[in-house]
């Protein structure tokens, strides 16, 4: 008895829609353990980068020392623009530059000078590692300074002990140069376009997503498809009407979203440094592209789901229905996190460009870079694939499978039906 | 004049076929009635007839207008009833039938066919409740006031009366007599057979996606020797 229950019960939970959530869930963990790991990886590896001394005192042969031996130096010389080119050539992080008198100035109880070229591929969580195990070796070249300088003179003056050098730092990022910043600063200022952005587009698709699919596992549910199919309407206005409705809706959900969330991210932000003062700031030329993009973006993300949409069979149907949307708006969300566009595989990149959602959570960052191609591609791109999906839902709405279903369904039903009668 | 000609109707679902060849005819301002068993194909010629399935072979015609190339005229023209349809859930009774209503003209026009809805529904103040917390009864009155406010030419009916108990199903005939007695004519399907006997001039027998009879009540009975057309359908099926 209580084995014929388990086995119903077995039959009615364990279906696709319980399962696909979890399966889906399984997969966001397994490509966020592999980001993780990739990032174990990279912070292992030795950073390119090159040098040059100028000074050739004690204190940067110390310095060197340490860098020659931690790092993967591919340029050891003395032409800072013949290092740089090599550095950027290569794939290099940095180019570290030790003017003369280096040495001169710490014995005169002054901070050495280290000049830092950075060359900065990305602005995504995982591009700015190199630079900051760049970064630690530099400390740790301080505090071998800082040894040496008690070495030889224990009554030295403790704030040079604690920091004997200082830096100058140029940061090359698509074509601009940065003066003052390091990759790990700008990235951080560029931190919320990276996180906030993504999330919020994600949520955006999500919520907007869920309406336009429901609306239509509720007009198979409640019955009133038939009806309204039956209107003097055209197919196309049924379809746009349901798209903009359900946009209006996800957009009001992703604003009260946005308030909470940005509010949460703020307070993670110590930068006070002004993107205006280094050319990273958006006109209103630049705020209208990511206007359009995202609302290009979002009727691209609706006609999706409502071709999608008539696979319900019922709102719970519907829900189902969702997950593949989640899951390409997570994924591209997650891995513009992570990366920059310009720094991921190719295959990547092609599959990233093809979700047509992906574009808006790029744009912020892109139009900052001055990478108006991007932008203005990814909305034709989206504004295309609208038309696309939207054609392939009034085809869907002019033929039989919107009421019937699937037509071998149909037609394995019709002859069970009359199998039954006769 | 004909208000539907249909003519060697044939519908296959895949390799299914539900409507193998039937033809029909109704004339303009009568109640014609296709009756038969569940699964006998008269919801199929419905829906076809109503713009919502595709024709396989076979020609049909609304009021002149051929299908589907002249789709879009025919849905100006007819009012479709869904078996079992519903309302949506959100809106009051009075806002369903306003949104319906704007489909088929604007301003007063729109609010002289919302004000025949009201009398048709005849719900009272229960009218401008959420259609979630209608009975079944008042959401099919709702739903046959939405489909005849619009004082259509061809209303079709699928099962009118379904589901509901005598004093509603009653109200309902009464609300379809009257939609004809003011010149609309109506095509409806249903399997109760008595209820069809009463209420259409004339009347369809289905089987099998095929007609095996069609007349008045009082022809069927008189060619097939029943007292009733319940009787008259078990024999022409035979």
């Amino acid at each position: 008895m209580i084995g014929n229950i388990v086995k119903k019960e077995f039959k009615e939970l364990f279906t696709i829609s319980t399962l696909l959530p979890i399966v889906f869930v399984a997969l966001v963990f397994g490509f966020v353990g592999q980001m993780i790991g990739s990032v174990g990886e990279s912070m292992q590896e030795k950073p390119v980068i090159g040098v040059v001394d100028m000074d050739g005192g004690d204190f940067s042969d110390t310095a060197m020392s340490v860098l020659i031996e931690r790092a993967e130096v591919i340029y050891n010389g003395s032409d800072a623009e013949e290092g740089l080119r090599k550095v950027r050539e290569d794939n290099g992080v940095a180019l570290l530059v030790i003017p003369e008198n280096f040495s001169q100035k710490i014995y005169a109880n002054q901070p050495g000078e280290i000049e830092i070229y950075w060359i900065m591929r990305g602005a995504g969580m995982m591009d700015s590692i190199s630079s900051g195990v760049v970064e630690w070796l530099i400390q740790a070249a301080n505090q071998e300074i800082s040894r040496k300088l008690i070495q030889q003179d224990s009554s030295v003056d403790p704030a040079l002990v604690l920091n004997p050098t200082t830096r100058i730092e140029t940061t090359f990022f698509k074509g601009k140069e940065i003066q003052g910043l390091s990759p790990s600063v700008l990235g951080g200022m560029l931190g919320s376009q990276s996180t906030v952005i993504p999330v919020v587009v994600m949520m955006l698709i999500i919520l907007a997503g869920v309406s336009v699919i429901s609306s239509m596992g509720l007009e198979k549910e409640n019955k009133t498809l038939e009806t309204l199919l039956t209107l003097p309407v055209r197919r196309s206005h049924i379809v746009i009407g349901k798209i903009v409705g359900s946009a209006l809706v996800g957009m009001i959900m992703a604003i009260i979203y946005m308030l909470g969330f940005s509010r949460y991210m703020s307070s993670f932000q110590i930068s006070d440094v002004n993107l205006a003062d280094f050319g990273l700031a958006l006109g209103m030329q630049d705020y209208l592209l990511v206007g359009i993009s995202l609302f290009v973006a979002l009727l691209a993300g609706l006609s999706l789901c409502i071709v999608l949409g008539t696979f319900a069979k019922n709102y719970r149907s519907a829900q189902a229905l969702i997950f593949p949307i989640t899951a390409l708006a997570m994924i591209s969300a997650f891995i513009i996190m992570f990366k920059d566009f310009d720094t991921i595989p190719v295959v990547l990149r092609v599959f990233l460009f093809a979700i047509p959602f992906s574009h808006p959570m790029m744009a912020m960052r892109a139009l900052m870079l001055d990478n108006y191609s991007l932008v203005i591609g990814g909305i034709a791109y989206a504004a295309v694939f609208t038309a696309a999906m939207i054609a392939v839902a009034v085809r869907i709405f002019n033929s039989d499978r919107l009421l019937t279903g699937s037509v071998r369904k149909r037609a394995a039903l019709g002859k069970l039906v009359w199998g039954f009668r006769r | 004049m004909k208000a539907v000609e249909v003519r060697e109707l044939v519908k296959d679902y895949g390799s299914f076929r539900a409507i193998k060849g039937i033809s029909f005819d109704v004339k303009a301002g009568e109640i014609f009635g296709l009756i038969g068993p569940n699964g006998a194909g008269k919801t199929t010629v419905l829906r076809t007839i109503a713009t919502l399935l595709q024709i396989t072979s076979g020609s049909i015609t609304v009021f002149g207008y051929e299908l589907p190339k002249e789709a879009g005229a025919v849905r100006k023209i007819i009012s479709y009833l869904p078996e079992e349809a519903g309302a949506y859930r959100n809106l009051t009774g009075k806002e369903y039938l306003n949104f319906i209503a704007k489909f088929f003209g604007e301003g007063e026009k729109s609010q002289n066919m919302v004000r025949r809805g009201l009398e048709i529904a005849n719900l009272g103040e229960r009218i401008n409740d959420k259609v979630d917390t209608y009975s079944k009864g008042m959401t099919r009155r709702l739903l046959v006031g939405r489909a005849l406010m619009i004082d259509p030419r061809l209303a079709i009916l699928d099962e009118p009366t379904s589901g509901l108990d005598v004093i509603n199903a009653q109200e309902v005939r009464r609300i379809i007599n009257s939609s004809v007695e003011a010149g609309a004519t109506v095509l409806l399907s249903s399997h109760n057979m008595l209820e069809v006997e009463f209420l259409c001039h004339r009347i369809a027998l289905m089987d099998d996606g095929r007609i095996v009879a069609s007349g008045t009540a009082a022809e069927l009975k008189e060619e097939y020797d029943a007292r009733n057309i319940e009787e008259a359908f078990v024999k022409a099926i035979k």
